[in-house]
C-alpha cells in the first residue's frame, strides 16, 4: 500500500488507480488525489477513505528545446537532472532529494539551497495543465488557478504536465566549503556573508552542542565522479535511530571538521546526500518518523524554537530569501527555515512537536505542510491566512487527509 | 542503432525504448494509439534517440506484410526487434468467455508468430529478435489462464527459431519478467516480488548487447521459476498462486 515517507500517519484509502496517459479521464472514483513518489512525510499525499492516483507512469518528457523542459508530472526530479546535466543545464531548484516528481514539486512549492537567490521551484514553472473533474485546463503565471496550483497540494486537480525553465551550469561540480561554527551568533554571520556570494547555503545543526556546519557552494566547470550508490536499508530497524543519534551527530561533526574545508565534488554528493541509503526511513521503524519544519521571521523566535528542538540525526537551518513565492498556500517566506526528524514515539512526540508548532506559529511562522501530519487546524489558519482565497480553485473531486484534518 | 519495437507503448518497451533512445539509436513505433504513440515518441526524442511511428492494431493481420515494408524502408535495416505487445485479460473474462481467451491467444502468440515468420529472412547477420515472454509460461497456473498458455507456445516458438536463425548469426532473445508495476497490472494486489519497468528495460537492453537466448528479469525469477516447475503436479493442481 502506497504511504508517506515519515510512514505516519498510516495509509487508509480504499483504492489506488494508476495514470499512464495525458489523455486518461480521471478515475472515477471521489475523492481524489494524485500521488508522485510518496515524498511527503505526512499525510499531505495520503487519502484516507478516498481514491490515490498514482502518476508514476506519467514519466514522459514532453520536448527539451534550449532551457526550456516541458515534461509529465510524475518523471522526477533525478531523471530530468540525468537527462539535462549531459547538455548543461540544472534545475532552478532542488529538494533534499532526487526522487520527488514534478508535480509533486510544483504541488508543494518546493524550495532548496539557493532560495535566497531562486526562490521556490514554482517561480520557474512556466505553463502547466490540470485535469480537473470539469475538464482539461492550462494555466500560466499570472492565472489565479495557477497561483491556487503552486503549493496546492494536489487539490486543485492532476497536473498531467508542466514546462520548467532550466538554468545553465558549467559542469556537474560543484565547488564546496564546508564550515564548522559554535552558536547561533556565528550562522548569522556565515549565513549573511555567504548568502551574498554563494549560490547555495545550508547549515545542519548539532543542538545539544550548539554547534554546526556551514555548507556553501556554487556550480563549477569540469565532471565530478558520481557518489556510488547501492546501499539499501532493506526493512525496519526501529532502535538504530535512538541508539546511534548522539554517535552520529559527534561522529559527523568531527569528520565535517577534519575534512577539507573546501572541495570539490558531484552535484549528487551536495544536493542528495541521503539518497545513498535508499530507504533510510525504515532506520525509524514501524512507527514511522515526524519531521518538524517550520519558517520564523526573528532570530529570537529561532532561539526560542532551539531551546526546545530534540536531539536529532538531521536538524537542518536555512535562511529564506526575501523573493516572494508564486502560490497562494506557499510554505517559504523571510525568515528562518528549521527542520528536524524525529522518531514517533506516541504521545510525548506530540506534545513536543505541539510546542515547537505553538512557538513557531505565535512567533507569526509557519509549518510546511509537506512535512506535517500533526498541525491543529487554527495554526494552519493563522499561518495560512489566504487560505479562503485559495479553497475557491479546489477540484470538489479532490481531497487529502492533509486537508480534511487542517481546513476544518 | 535501429530498433523496430512491436507493441511500443507498453511500459515495458517504453523503458527498454528509453535506454536506446539515450544511445541516439532510431526507433520505429508501431502501437495502436496514435496519440500515445505520439508522447513515447516525443520522450525519446527528447532523451536523444530518432523516432517514427506508426499506429497500427498488429492483431490486424493484413496489415503485417505492409508494416514491415514500412519499416524497412524507414530505417534501411533493423538491428533490433522487441516484440512487446500483450495481453493479460482478467481471470473472469478469459476464463469463461472463449472469445476473450482467443483475443489473448492472437495477441499474444499468433500476432507475434505471424511478424516474426516475416521478419526472420530479412534479418541481417549479427541483429537481434527480442520478445518479451512472461514467467508465467514456465507452468500454467489458474490466474494467469490462456495467457500463461500464450506465453508459453511463443516460448516455444522462440526456442525453434532460435535454432533456425542460428546458423545464420542472427540472434533470438526471449524476455522472462516476473511481475512488473504496469498498466497492466494495475488492478493486481501488489506485492514485494513487482519491479518497476525501469528495470526490466535496462534488462532487456543488457540481454540484447550481451547476446542472452533467455533471460529473466530480474535474475531471481529463473531460481523461483525451476522450483515451481519441480513441484510435482498432483501437488500443484491444488495450489493456488
Amino acid at each position: 500500500m502506497l504511504g508517506s515517507w515519515g510512514r505516519y500517519p498510516p495509509p487508509r484509502h480504499v483504492a489506488e488507480r494508476p495514470i499512464a496517459w495525458r489523455d486518461e479521464p480521471l478515475p472515477e472514483a471521489r475523492p481524489l488525489l494524485a500521488y508522485g513518489q510518496g515524498r511527503s512525510y505526512g499525510d499531505s499525499c495520503l487519502n484516507d477513505g478516498g481514491a490515490l492516483v498514482p502518476t508514476a507512469g506519467l514519466d514522459r518528457f514532453i520536448s527539451f528545446e534550449g532551457s526550456l523542459l516541458r515534461c509529465e508530472s510524475g518523471v522526477t526530479l533525478g531523471e530530468i537532472l540525468s537527462l539535462s546535466v549531459p547538455r548543461g543545464f540544472f534545475l532552478p531548484v532542488v529538494p533534499g532529494t532526487r526522487h520527488v516528481s514534478v508535480g509533486g514539486a510544483i504541488a508543494n512549492d518546493i524550495h532548496g539551497k539557493n532560495h535566497h537567490r531562486a526562490g521556490t521551484f514554482g517561480r520557474h514553472v512556466r505553463r502547466l495543465e490540470l485535469l480537473r473533474s470539469d475538464g482539461r485546463v492550462e494555466c500560466a503565471p499570472g492565472d489565479e488557478l495557477f497561483a491556487a496550483t503552486v503549493g496546492g497540494l494536489g487539490l486543485t486537480g492532476l497536473i498531467t504536465w508542466a514546462e520548467l525553465e532550466l538554468k545553465p551550469i558549467p559542469g556537474s561540480a560543484m565547488r564546496v566549503e564546508a564550515i564548522p561554527f559554535g552558536g547561533l551568533d556565528e550562522f548569522f554571520a556565515l549565513s549573511e556573508e555567504s548568502d551574498a556570494r554563494c549560490e547555495y547555503t545550508v547549515a545542519w545543526l548539532h543542538v545539544v552542542r550548539s554547534r554546526g556546519i556551514f555548507f556553501r557552494g556554487d556550480h563549477a566547470a569540469g565532471a565530478a565522479r558520481p557518489p556510488r550508490r547501492g546501499l539499501i536499508v532493506p526493512f525496519s530497524l526501529p532502535l538504530v535511530i535512538d541508539l546511534t543519534t548522539e554517535a552520529f551527530n559527534k561522529t559527523y561533526f568531527t569528520a565535517q571538521k577534519m575534512g577539507p574545508r573546501s572541495r570539490a565534488e558531484h552535484f549528487e554528493k551536495f544536493f542528495f546526500p541521503l539518497d545513498a541509503l535508499a530507504g533510510w526511513n525504515r532506520l525509524y521503524g514501524k512507527r514511522g518518523l515526524l519531521q518538524f519544519q517550520c519558517v520564523v521571521p526573528t532570530k529570537e523566535a529561532l532561539q526560542a524554537l532551539l531551546q526546545e528542538a530534540p536531539s536529532s540525526p538531521l536538524t537542518v537551518l536555512k535562511k529564506f530569501g526575501e523573493l516572494q513565492s508564486p502560490g497562494i498556500l506557499s510554505f517559504p517566506r523571510p525568515g528562518f527555515t528549521l527542520a528536524l526528524d524525529v522518531p514517533n514515539r506516541g504521545a510525548e512526540t506530540y506534545a513536543l512537536y505541539l510546542r515547537l508548532e505553538n512557538i513557531a506559529v505565535e512567533a507569526g511562522g509557519a509549518i510546511y505542510p509537506a512535512k506535517d501530519a500533526r498541525m491543529a487546524p487554527k495554526s494552519f489558519a493563522r499561518s495560512y491566512p489566504r487560505r479562503g482565497e485559495f479553497e475557491r480553485h479546489i477540484d470538489p473531486a479532490f481531497s487529502s487527509s492533509f486537508w480534511r484534518r487542517v481546513a476544518r | 542503432m535501429k530498433v523496430l519495437v512491436l507493441g511500443a507503448t507498453s511500459a515495458i518497451a517504453q523503458a527498454a525504448a528509453r535506454v536506446w533512445a539515450a544511445r541516439g539509436a532510431e526507433l520505429f513505433l508501431v502501437g495502436r494509439n496514435s496519440e500515445r504513440l505520439g508522447a513515447v515518441a516525443d520522450d525519446l526524442r527528447a532523451r536523444g534517440g530518432k523516432a517514427l511511428t506508426l499506429a497500427q492494431d498488429l492483431n490486424d493481420e493484413k496489415q503485417h506484410e505492409p508494416l514491415i515494408e514500412n519499416a524497412l524502408q524507414a530505417m534501411g535495416a533493423i538491428d533490433v526487434v522487441l516484440v512487446a505487445q500483450g495481453l493479460l485479460g482478467d481471470p473472469a473474462g478469459r476464463d469463461e468467455d472463449p472469445a476473450a481467451a482467443e483475443l489473448i491467444l492472437r495477441t499474444n502468440l499468433v500476432a507475434p508468430v505471424r511478424l516474426l515468420t516475416l521478419l526472420a529472412p530479412r534479418m541481417q547477420p549479427g541483429a537481434c529478435i527480442a520478445a518479451i515472454s512472461s514467467t508465467s509460461g514456465d507452468r500454467g497456473r489458474a490466474q494467469v489462464g490462456v495467457y500463461g498458455a500464450s506465453k508459453a507456445g511463443l516460448d516455444s516458438f522462440l526456442s525453434a527459431l532460435r535454432q533456425r536463425l542460428s546458423r545464420r548469426g542472427v540472434r533470438v532473445l526471449t524476455v522472462k519478467p516476473g511481475f512488473v508495476h504496469t498498466p497492466m497490472t494495475a488492478q493486481r494486489k501488489k506485492h514485494a516480488l513487482y519491479t518497476s519497468p525501469a528495470v526490466i528495460g535496462r534488462g532487456i537492453v543488457r540481454a540484447v548487447d550481451r547476446g542472452r537466448d533467455v533471460v529473466y528479469l530480474p535474475w531471481y525469477w529463473r531460481v523461483i521459476l525451476l522450483i515451481v516447475r519441480l513441484i510435482p503436479e498432483t501437488v500443484f493442481k491444488r495450489l493456488s498462486f
